[in-house]
């Protein structure tokens, strides 16, 4: 039953899961009987139930919707906390301008780009999702590259229903926290003129491109079709689309700009730079925390089934076991549990476990966080030391990292009890029409451990994570060197860097009335040399 | 003749060093937040992984105001209560004031205090 809306979606419809899939359980009782009959789309009038679960399944995207924008406050919080005081003021602006700009592009072209040929096609679901907004710009059949549709949500009956519009709002949300990860790993260094262009290109162009190419149904969520490598690229609520996209961003945007002033000695050794509030840092954690449950539990995208219990209590625990691995790997490391550490070791497991969380059982689930926490210290600390890319809050080893880890932990762990074809028409997850059993059932989304696709799902979600690292990094990198030129260098002066961006770029301090804030350096001083408190 | 008595000492000391003044007959103290370094020079941190100095610690500064023939006992007063024995426990010392008046009543030097 779970996966009941997708297996009579025609082939275009996306990996995510289905709109507006089943109801609620009794519902769902009523749609299963009408599938029966109504293979094409049968419009009959809706029952109260059918109207009630249809509903239901909105208001859980709707509050979806709301607590994943929630985190965009951890995220301010988070990287506010992490930067110095000198510079809270422009982190902070970054943080909330970052929503205004990427929905603005995200509304304008982003949506229709990601999802114009989304739709979901289920008897009794008549209530604007059962036909695509518009078809493929760029490539056709199983290799759609873009789609075209619902520019700025116009164009006819469809755009104005409560489905598509609960489903544009939640995925605004999902392209929102992409849109703000580079805000951290860039953070007191990045002119803002330049991070509001980013806050545009990656609503309307960026992030989009990945997204058509795996929810929106494009050619990576085809894979298992195309190339028979399980059910394609799988990735339930966006470990890969969200926050690898974001955080390989993260990484090129800090390769460009170049560690801060003060951050590395002449002999290249890497010096601390505090952030003035802990405390604040601390509380962002656990506000993304919140909204995660937003994330990776409403995207079920309906209540039907149930399952978002499980994907619930799979992202708790992967982020207590990724907290718990981060914590003690950098107690091993360092001699102290270095709190940034600890919260970085919570983020990190459940980045990872966003894209699997509805296809594996729990005890995967702890160990994928375990090695997420694992993970992110050593990233963390390879960054840092290694490759010598300053990034103030972590970002790359929590989001880029984790969620190529993410992605790849769904070809290993997936169980293959999820994503099967309750209907039995023959189509699985992302509309695969490979893989059936002896039935001629599709087979659910299955990992390397569980034998059955597992390699070729490997396979998928290699291929979706090269594609991140090669053509997301080259993207990105190609718009922060384009973005060199066009604004005279994306770094702010090296003097407004030493005064802190807050007066200089903003015009404001972020906290007026503390003595130090706002204290400059000489021009030979480097700050690393004068106690963080001063700076 | 007035003396200035001031201390750096570890902030938590505070309490104790005001209560064994106030014991001593000696009354109305500043206090200011500083910053400062002795014979350490600070100290290293880790923070994510990577080293920093802490080459200012937060030190209370004490001044007080006291007949020049207190100054002894003053000073005696404040070691013995801002005392834990280990490093970075602070100095005192003293220096001659030239003229102390009074803002409300304009009196000066000894009446001053």
């Amino acid at each position: 039953m779970k996966n009941a809306p997708q297996s009579l979606v025609g082939r275009m419809l996306s990996p995510k899961r289905l709109v507006i899939s089943g109801a609620i359980a009794a519902s769902l009782i009523t749609i299963f009987a009408n599938s029966a009959f109504a293979q094409d789309v049968v419009v009959e009038p809706l029952s109260a139930t059918d109207k009630l679960g249809q509903n239901t399944n909105l208001l859980w995207i709707v509050v979806g919707a709301a607590m994943v924008m929630f985190m965009q406050a951890g995220f301010a919080l988070l990287e506010v906390g992490f930067v110095r005081a000198k510079n809270a003021g422009h982190t902070m602006a970054m943080n909330i301008a970052v929503f205004g700009t990427g929905a603005t592009g995200f509304f304008l072209v982003g949506y229709a780009l990601m999802f114009g040929g989304y739709y979901v096609r289920v008897p009794g679901f008549d209530w604007g999702y059962d036909h695509a907004l518009g078809s493929a710009l760029v490539g056709s059949g199983q290799w759609v590259f873009l789609w075209k549709g619902g520019w700025a949500l116009t164009g006819g009956k469809f755009a104005l229903s409560g489905a598509v519009l609960g489903y544009f709002l939640y995925m605004l949300a999902f392209m929102d926290t992409a849109a703000t990860i580079p805000t951290g790993s860039m953070a007191e260094r990045w002119k803002f003129k330049s991070f509001v262009a980013w806050g545009f290109f990656c609503g309307a162009l960026y992030y989009p491109l990945f997204g058509a190419w795996t929810w929106g149904g494009g050619w990576l969520s085809q894979l298992g079709n195309s190339m028979n490598l399980g059910q394609g690229y799988t990735d339930f609520a966006g470990s890969g689309v969200v926050h690898a996209v974001g955080g390989v961003a993260a990484l090129t945007g800090a390769l460009v700009l170049g560690p801060r002033i003060g951050k590395y000695s002449k002999d290249g050794k890497s010096r601390g730079l505090p952030g003035h509030s802990i405390a604040l840092a601390g509380a962002g954690t656990l506000i993304l925390m919140f909204g995660w449950f937003g994330f990776n539990a409403a995207s079920t995208l309906q209540i039907a089934d149930g399952q978002f219990a499980l994907v619930a209590a799979n992202t708790a625990i992967a982020g207590a076991f990724g907290c718990v691995g981060g914590m003690f790997w950098v107690w091993k490391r360092t001699g102290k549990p270095d709190p940034g550490m600890i919260m970085n070791g919570l983020l990190a497991g459940l980045v990872a476990i966003t894209a699997s969380c509805a296809f594996v059982d729990p005890w995967a689930a702890a160990v994928i966080g375990l090695i997420a926490g694992f993970l992110v210290v050593e990233a963390v600390f390879f960054v840092d030391h290694r490759l010598r890319i300053d990034d103030p809050v972590g970002a790359i080893g929590v989001h880029f990292v984790n969620g190529i880890w993410g992605v790849l932990a769904v070809g290993i762990f997936a169980s293959g009890k999820y994503g099967i074809d309750a209907f039995g028409t023959g189509l699985g997850w992302n509309s695969t029409t490979t893989h059936l059993d002896a039935s001629g059932s599709a087979t659910g989304v299955t990992g390397v451990l569980y034998g059955g696709t597992g390699w070729g799902q490997l396979g998928a979600q290699a291929i979706g994570a090269l594609t991140i690292i090669i053509v997301m990094g080259a993207f990105s990198w190609g718009f922060f060197k384009l973005s060199n030129i066009v604004f005279g260098g994306i770094r702010s002066t090296r003097e407004d860097e030493i005064a802190g961006l807050d007066v200089p770029e903003m015009g404001v301090f972020a906290y007026p009335d503390f003595v130090g804030t706002s204290e400059t350096f000489a021009e030979d001083e480097t700050p690393s040399k004068v106690p963080y408190s001063k700076v | 003749m007035v003396h200035l008595v001031t201390a750096v000492i570890k902030p938590f000391k505070l309490e104790e060093v005001k209560e064994a003044l106030t014991g001593a007959g000696i009354q109305g103290i500043t206090v200011s937040e500083v910053k400062g370094s002795g014979r350490q020079g600070g100290h290293t941190e880790t923070y994510r992984g990577s080293e920093y100095v802490v080459e200012f610690l937060p030190k209370l500064r004490v001044d007080i105001l006291c007949a020049s023939e207190d100054v002894d006992r003053v000073m005696e007063t404040i070691a013995t209560a801002a005392r834990t024995g280990k490093i970075g426990d602070g100095k005192i010392w003293s220096t001659s004031v030239e003229r102390v008046m009074r803002v409300r009543t304009g009196e000066l030097d000894i009446e001053a205090l």
